[in-house]
């Protein structure tokens, strides 16, 4: 029975390149691991099971998406879903081996071969798109702006325009090039700090009017905010979360996309976000389908 | 590579307002670490022992870390540093003048900072000169202040100006932290950008901001070899 199993998906991959992940395997790698998965000869698939090893890229300083605590594991939605990945590779969770990428240095570890995945609440734009390639998006985030409870001046980015209100937001990130487009002056309105906390700090401090970055971020603060806080107004952006891989490496990019869409309709994808980013509130909605480019 | 001059502009507006920090926090710095050598090296103990607290404090925390005590601490105790929106300054240096304070608040830590060592650089110069000099011009009747003014500082300028350059040299180096805290713009901040959200590679970048930097020093170090040169012919 396996073997016939492992055969026909053989000939499938002979036939389709990258349609491993339709061989109805649901249950492999489960617990154990080690499973000895077929793939396309020569492919980065076959080259990771057999090592029974992956090294992921992930951010250790984000709630809700990947943080690692003091349990010394990162934890969080990106973790989650790269651990499906993992596991569709037949990788158990204890032999993913995960590595810090923070913003600056995602396309770089990817290029260099660090690691063999990235997922880092990694926008995807056509910038980044020359260097490196993406599979999903498996979120769609949105750029919205957090403000003090009481405040209603603030009722979104256009609120930037006449040069008064002072924002703040992370230095090196999507959104912060982003509100760069609707600040009048950036010397005089635009913060940028190495980390969301500090932005916190400075709009308690009312040095900032406002913070600025993903939803998904905001509601976290928001959520452990003594209701401090406040979202204004609606996402004004679309910032829709991809899986990096190497930019030659369209098979494992498909296969990527191919387990995505599985996890969409197991329910294991709304799992992974319940159980970490959902805490905060924020809204699932529906799977985002995935950009097969 | 061409990185470097598609955002030409990104560079060169990084290294103004960089060039712009150090200018200003030099001249801070310059001016309070005098301030402090003249403690440190009055007759009055009590006066001595607040200099050498000053430089005892600042020269041995992590810049880091008053740049942290500047950038949160100030605003806690409630102030934005409005006393460095000094009119007619500001007009030149505009980030002086904003309601964000913390280009402000970077110019205080570096200054701070860098004065304990302006100070030491001084103090060493002023130590060089023989104590015979200060002895006899004393012994002339000159007050604490001629004698420095007169005697004592003249001289010990040229001991002390190269180790000042390097304290220079080495602040504006530091300053390459302000953007971390909260100046947007500088030469760091702006490699920043580009790598991390706008997808540049790192290292052309990294070379772009090191031209910036070694654009300001190099300069300044090739001028203080010539000043040491011609204070060698002088002697």
């Amino acid at each position: 029975m396996r073997m016939k199993r492992v055969a026909a998906l053989a000939a499938a991959a002979t036939l389709a390149f990258g349609l491993t992940a339709c061989g109805g395997n649901d249950e492999a790698g489960e617990g154990t691991g080690g499973e000895s998965k077929s793939f396309p000869a020569g492919s980065t698939m076959e080259r990771l099971n057999k090592a029974q090893a992956i090294k992921i890229g992930t951010k250790f300083d984000q709630p809700g998406f990947g943080l690692k605590g003091l349990s010394g594991e990162p934890e969080g939605f990106d973790v989650e879903v790269a651990k499906i990945i993992a596991k569709e590779l037949g990788i158990p969770e204890d032999k993913i081996e995960w590595v810090e990428a923070p913003s600056k240095v995602r396309e770089d570890v990817i290029v260099n071969g660090t690691v063999d995945l990235v997922a880092a609440t990694y926008t995807i734009n056509d910038t980044r798109k020359e260097r490196i390639a993406f599979a999903g998006p498996y979120y769609e985030a949105g750029q919205n702006i957090m403000v003090k409870k009481d405040d209603t001046s603030i009722t979104g980015p256009d609120s930037f325009k006449d040069g008064t209100k002072k924002v703040c937001s992370v230095t090196g990130s999507t959104p912060a090039e982003e509100i760069k487009k609707y600040v009048q002056d950036v010397g005089s309105q635009l913060v940028l700090f190495d980390t969301y906390d500090k932005c916190r700090d400075a709009l308690n401090g009312g040095q900032v009017d406002a913070v600025t970055t993903d939803n998904v971020i905001l509601l976290g603060y928001i959520a452990n905010g003594n209701d401090a806080f406040k979202l204004a107004g609606e996402n004004f952006t679309k910032e829709p979360y991809g899986l990096g891989v190497k930019k030659e490496d369209t098979d494992f990019r498909s296969f990527v996309n191919d387990t995505l869409e599985k996890a969409y309709s197991d329910g294991s994808w709304k799992k992974a976000w319940d159980d970490t980013a959902g805490k905060f509130g924020a809204e699932l909605g529906d799977p985002p389908a995935v950009n097969r480019y | 590579m061409s990185v470097l001059i598609d955002k030409f502009d990104v560079f060169a507006g990084g290294f103004w307002l960089t060039l712009q920090i150090c200018l200003l926090a030099a001249i801070g710095a310059l001016i309070l670490g005098a301030i402090v050598a003249v403690l440190r090296i009055s007759p009055v103990p009590p006066l001595r022992a607040v200099g050498t607290a000053y430089v005892n404090m600042f020269r041995n925390l992590p810049l880091t870390v008053v740049m942290f005590f500047a950038a949160f601490g100030l605003p806690a105790l409630g102030s934005n540093a409005d006393f460095l929106r000094i009119p007619g300054l500001d007009a030149i240096f505009s980030r002086l003048g904003t309601d964000l304070p913390y280009f402000r608040f970077a110019l205080i830590a570096l200054v701070l900072y860098t004065a304990a060592f302006v100070c030491e650089a001084l103090r060493s110069g002023v130590n060089a000169v023989p104590a015979g000099q200060a002895e006899a011009a004393r012994s002339l009747g000159l007050t604490f202040t001629q004698n420095l003014r007169y005697v004592v500082l003249p001289q010990s300028w040229k001991a002390s100006v190269v180790p000042l350059g390097s304290v220079i040299i080495a602040m504006i180096k530091n300053s390459a932290l302000v953007g971390f805290f909260g100046v947007v713009g500088d030469l760091s901040q702006s490699a920043d950008q580009l790598t991390s959200a706008e997808g540049h590679a790192f290292v052309p970048v990294a070379i772009g901001i090191s031209i910036g930097y070694l654009i300001m020093t190099v300069p300044l170090g090739a001028l203080l070899d010539r000043i040491e040169k011609r204070q060698a012919v002088a002697r």
